[in-house]
């Protein structure tokens, strides 16, 4: 019964807590009246676009998430230097560009987003396209000596992960 | 405030205008559109990034006025950044890549820009 | 000394978005036009930023929230274009 009713009001429990830290980072000050103002708001966006929210991600283990992104903004700044010493250094001939393609495991849409979206931030790779049938993902590498060294390194740092986090 | 939060806002500063900088300088360096997008998705995020934490630092040691909105800038641009870079990646390769200068994709379907699939054997639900 | 470090920012960022012009300028193809124009969107919100710190107040933003939501839809509507023919169907 208390679970129903608290269904009904909360529908969306973490875009509700999301929506509330959102609001006080937007008014940017911390008081009383602007923490009831966010609650209020933020349970009743969620109420009002709960139609749009088909289905939601599963997310089996938060923990690890909170581990894997402090691990993506690490190797974001490795991936800017990275990056940086390609531009500055390397001449466009020595810089040897490579099409990757990298096979799935993971089967939700929401953990094929997340991991496109990490390799597009991490050392010298783009996504570029998923294939018709969501099994393989094909990545642009900027400079490597090694293709298949970055296809295992992709697969064994962030699929495995989001592997854990998602299923 | 102190010399030590001045060195600190400083160097967040020019390191981020280093990297911005580098950013901008990457797309008119390299010579290929795909080499060209790795250049301002990443290059130009650290950029920003080390601007807003300036930002950040600077209104809460120097001006003592608890400031955190510019999180919410840093990390729109940090989520947004991918998609843009996927948006151009899949724009650049409708019109001038052609399907023979990419690896096949190893398995039963080629890759979703080229490849149809039919709505029986569409593995994620897109209803 | 802050004043120095942000001095240097703002010529980074103006260099940066000169660089930008000339991308799109003289661009082989209109792909590389849209990613110049996004790079464009990111180094002016890193300028009103930096002038915000320059001159102390925290009215800028606001402003550059907006141009970072104005930027991503605009680039997305440009890749939708090029891609569909058209924006919304």
């Amino acid at each position: 019964m208390l679970g129903a009713i608290l269904r009904r009001v909360f529908p969306h429990p973490q875009l509700t807590a999301f929506l509330v830290v959102v609001w006080l980072l937007l008014v940017n000050t911390i008081s009383v009246g602007n923490l009831v103002l966010g609650v209020v708001l933020s349970v009743l966006i969620p109420g009002i676009t709960q139609p749009f929210w088909p289905d939601r991600p599963h997310v089996a283990r938060p923990l690890r998430a909170i581990e894997y992104v402090l691990i993506v903004i690490w190797d974001i700044i490795a991936a800017n230097v990275t990056v940086a010493r390609i531009i500055l250094f390397k001449s466009n001939a020595d810089t040897h560009s490579h099409w990757i393609v990298v096979p799935l495991e993971l089967r939700s849409p929401e953990a094929i987003t997340m991991l496109a979206g990490t390799i597009t931030m991490t050392p010298g790779t783009v996504t570029a396209m998923l294939s018709a049938d969501a099994s393989h993902l094909l990545v642009h590498c900027l400079h490597t000596d090694d293709p298949d060294a970055v296809r295992d390194e992709i697969k064994s740092r962030y699929e495995r992960r989001l592997k854990e986090i998602f299923e | 405030m102190g010399l030590v939060a001045e060195i600190f806002i400083s160097f967040m500063l020019v390191v981020g205008g280093i990297f911005g900088l580098l950013g901008s300088w990457g797309l008119v360096k390299l010579d290929d559109t795909m080499r060209r997008l790795h250049a301002p998705t990443k290059a130009t995020t650290l950029g920003v990034g080390g601007v807003l934490f300036a930002s950040m630092a600077y209104s809460v040691l120097e001006l003592e006025r608890v400031s955190f909105h510019e999180l919410l800038i840093a990390a729109f641009l940090l989520i947004t950044a991918p998609i843009t870079a996927n948006f151009v990646a899949k724009a650049h390769m409708h019109r001038d890549v052609k399907e023979r200068e990419l690896p096949p994709t190893g398995g039963k379907y080629g890759w979703a820009g080229y490849d149809e699939i039919g709505d029986s054997e569409q593995p994620i639900d897109t209803k | 000394m802050i004043g120095f470090a942000t001095y240097f920012a703002v010529a980074c960022f103006s260099i940066g978005l000169i660089l930008n012009i000339w991308r799109i300028r003289f661009a082989p193809g209109v792909v590389d036009r849209i990613l110049a124009l996004d790079t464009m969107v990111i180094n002016a919100i890193a300028l009103l930023n930096v002038y915000g710190i320059l001159v102390g107040t925290a009215v800028y933003f606001e402003v550059s929230l907006l141009i970072a939501m104005f930027g991503f839809v605009s680039t997305v509507a440009y890749c939708r274009f090029i891609l569909r023919g058209n924006i919304i169907e």
